[in-house]
């Protein structure tokens, strides 16, 4: 490598190692969808403004001590098109979502709050389907929605119904699941098939014209959770994933432990629903949102242990072992593929667009 | 899946790439140039780089669709998109490239309804939905996607739809690939031919890539197989001193490509005289607008089209990065001013440019290369 292209990495590395800043002078779609416009959108205007060392880490949920107790708290707000889709709708996903990021932070979930934000004209029919999914989702999760909003929004300036919920939950394990514990030599699980959750919106959008049958995996993983911290101290590190898929739930985890970590194409439990409905529209499936499956980074003497405790829960049936987390080139994620290459696994600049060719 | 996976043997590939290795001659660089942006995206996502030996370069050619679009025209694009009854319509990629005003997602988000699409005949179903409304479609892309396009416009003629209105930025590939032929500092010893373009326009048109500059090209499907093997193809030509354009997508590709996609082109569009390409400057016959007989569902001829010139700034050297003559990091605005994030030049814009890539991954790159040696 010559000491000129040797000056420009170093340059791209120290650049990539600063705290973004935001360039941007309108708000985009690109800024919610996950990616580095997210993160810098979060880091460089939220944090900057409230940033507090609880909130800094940006885990699925902050954690604190109260009169001796251990305690996590979490929000998410939930937008999703259409309100109805296949194995599912917005309430459900409402409950599981902010239920799954207390539990993936260790947390045994207890009560939550439903914020409805709703416009004018939506049909109240429509409006109680969804309550009752709220109430049926919490019984099932067991939690309690234990205080509420509405604000209803003139026509046009809703999409039928927006829902939030905050959830608060005890802590009653011991582990510490923060990615500073990942080590090199660490396994990386996930509980079952990747990107249904996903697929299953974009194909009811309707739009498509694509005829696939799946459901939305929308479902509370605290048990799955509380079996796999109960069968082994070794779990090292939990994400849900929503949002960005595998990829950026791995991507996150390597770059606060400093870490690189390799998955395995072959190994990768992907139902070929998914895989052909993704070939079609162009999009990697490892980017594509499940709304009940977690990945689970484990030291390696507590593989065993993980495996079969997270594959002995109905919600993990499809437990795969996919990777491993190296020490070299910190901070990357790399994808071994059944072709018998090595490609990198970045984080999206924005939305996965779908490609024209 | 059914006839993919076939495709996409490991055991085969290793094969292939150990064939590729024994038609090497010891000491000799190769650079071989994938056309094709569809290619480019195969060989990112299925790693096949490492999967060839050191000495065979890979060169991403000028065929990425959204990569070649100039900055006026999507201000253009942003102009007529911005317009109170305009329903834009675009396909998803587009929605992100930067022209000198920003992008179309900005633009959407400033307020101007600007829509995704799978298909220009999507964009034909939200115009009959709208009949109040005027809905333009941002036509883009090769020899590939002008088909779809021009059957388009013959069916909005003849269901008489008046509302449907095509801003054409279709461009031809093969200008493309005479452009960079030409080029007095011209580093690259074969091509692997676009294969969905070949689908179209079959492999006759490539003859004078062989007959004339004296590289060969192989038309190549898209599965990881098929552009290993056309890479081998190229190979295996050069050591055995042949120049020809062969054909490794023969499932797909007729020597006469297609020609009743062809028809509907040559009745709905023809030539423009010249057409600006990003990063490779204006080349002549490169593109195609609508033709006369087509005026009413022309958006150039619709709406007051600015037709803005955005020079790509100076010191961008995409064309040269696209011929093989320099590496992206020896571009005079590489990392510093022009980055994925906030792009200049063409192959920094897609994720599968070049630029873009060597950006991401460089660092990666550059280190297996250093333990490999």
């Amino acid at each position: 490598m010559t000491g000129r292209e040797q000056e420009v990495l170093e340059a791209i590395e120290r650049r990539r190692r600063r705290r973004p800043r935001l360039k941007d002078e309108v708000v985009t779609l690109a800024h919610g969808a996950g990616g580095k416009a997210t993160r810098t959108l979060i880091e460089a205007l939220f944090l900057e403004e409230f940033g507090n060392p609880r909130l800094a880490p940006l885990a699925d949920a902050a954690l604190f001590d109260v009169a001796g107790a251990r305690f996590a708290f979490t929000t998410d707000s939930y937008v999703v098109k259409p309100l109805f889709f296949p194995g599912g709708d917005i309430g459900e996903l409402a409950v599981n979502g902010t239920v799954n990021d207390l539990a993936v932070a260790g947390a045994r979930p207890l009560f939550l709050t439903a914020g409805f934000i709703v416009e004018e004209g939506f049909p109240t029919a429509d409006l109680r389907r969804v309550a009752a999914s709220v109430g049926r989702a919490a019984r099932a999760a067991g939690v309690e929605v234990v205080a509420g909003d509405t604000k209803v929004v003139e026509r046009g300036k809703g999409d039928g119904v927006y829902i939030n919920t905050s959830g608060i939950g005890v802590l009653e394990h011991e582990h510490d699941l923060s990615p500073a514990s990942v080590r090199p030599g660490d396994k990386v699980l996930v509980s079952g098939t990747l990107g249904d959750h996903g697929i299953a919106v974009m194909v009811a959008r309707g739009s498509l014209e694509l005829e696939v049958d799946l459901d939305s995996d929308t479902a509370p993983l605290t048990e799955l959770v509380h079996g796999l911290l109960s069968a082994t101290p070794g779990v090292r590190c939990l994400r849900d994933l929503t949002r960005g898929g595998l990829a950026t739930a791995l991507n996150e985890i390597a770059d606060a432990a400093n870490v690189s970590i390799v998955i395995d194409e072959a190994a990768l439990p992907i139902r070929p629903e998914v895989n052909g409905a993704c070939e079609i529209l162009g999009i990697d499936p490892l980017y594509v949102a499940n709304e009940g499956k977690l990945v689970a980074i484990v030291a390696p003497e507590a593989l065993a242990a993980a495996y079969s405790a997270l594959g002995s829960s109905p919600l993990g049936i499809d437990t795969e072992i996919v990777g491993e987390v190296r020490a070299d080139a910190e901070g990357m994620v790399f994808l071994d593929t059944a072709f018998g290459g090595r490609r990198v696994v970045d984080v999206l600049v924005g939305d996965p667009l779908p490609r024209i060719c | 899946m059914r006839y993919v996976d076939e495709y996409r043997s490991g055991k085969i590939a290793l094969d292939l790439s150990q064939r590729i290795e024994s038609v090497l001659e010891p000491g000799r660089k190769y650079k071989l140039m994938e056309v094709c942006g569809g290619h480019t995206h195969t060989i990112y996502k299925h790693g096949i780089e490492n999967l060839l030996p050191p000495a065979v370069d890979l060169i991403h050619g000028p065929g990425c669709p959204v990569c070649v679009i100039p900055m006026g025209r999507i201000d253009d694009a942003i102009a007529i998109a911005e317009r109170p009854n305009v329903i834009f319509t675009t396909f998803g990629d587009m929605m992100r490239v930067p022209g000198g005003n920003g992008s179309l997602l900005e633009a959407k988000a400033r307020g101007a309804d600007v829509r995704m699409v799978y298909s220009p005949l999507d964009a034909l179903r939200i115009a009959r939905e709208n009949p109040e409304r005027e809905t333009v479609f941002f036509a883009i892309g090769f020899e590939t996607t002008t088909p779809s396009t021009a059957l388009t416009l013959l069916r909005a003629r003849s269901e008489g739809i008046r509302n449907f209105f095509v801003f054409a930025n279709h461009v031809t590939i093969i200008p493309a690939i005479r452009a960079i032929l030409g080029s007095p500092d011209l580093r690259l010893d074969g091509f692997i031919g676009p294969g969905h373009v070949s689908t179209v326009i079959g492999t006759v048109p490539y003859r004078f890539i062989a007959e004339s500059y004296g590289k060969p090209l192989v038309v190549a499907g898209f599965e990881p197989l098929d552009v290993l093997q056309a890479a081998y193809m190229v190979l295996l030509q050069l050591a055995e001193g042949r120049c020809e354009v062969e054909n490794q997508y023969t499932r797909v590709v007729r020597e006469a490509g297609n020609p009743r996609a062809l028809e509907a082109i040559a009745e709905t569009m023809e030539l423009r005289t010249t057409f600006e390409w990003r990063g490779l400057g204006f080349i002549s016959q490169s593109a195609l607008a609508l033709r006369v007989e087509f005026a009413d569902w022309d958006a150039e001829r619709r709406y007051d089209v600015p037709g803005v010139r955005v020079a790509d700034p100076k010191a961008c050297q995409c064309g040269e990065v696209l011929k093989g003559v320099i590496k992206p990091w020896e571009c005079k605005v590489f990392g510093t001013a022009c980055t994925p994030e906030r792009p200049i030049g063409t192959c920094m814009v897609s994720s599968e440019g070049a630029c873009a890539a060597y950006y991401n991954y460089g660092r990666f790159t550059r280190r297996l290369e250093t333990v490999a040696t």
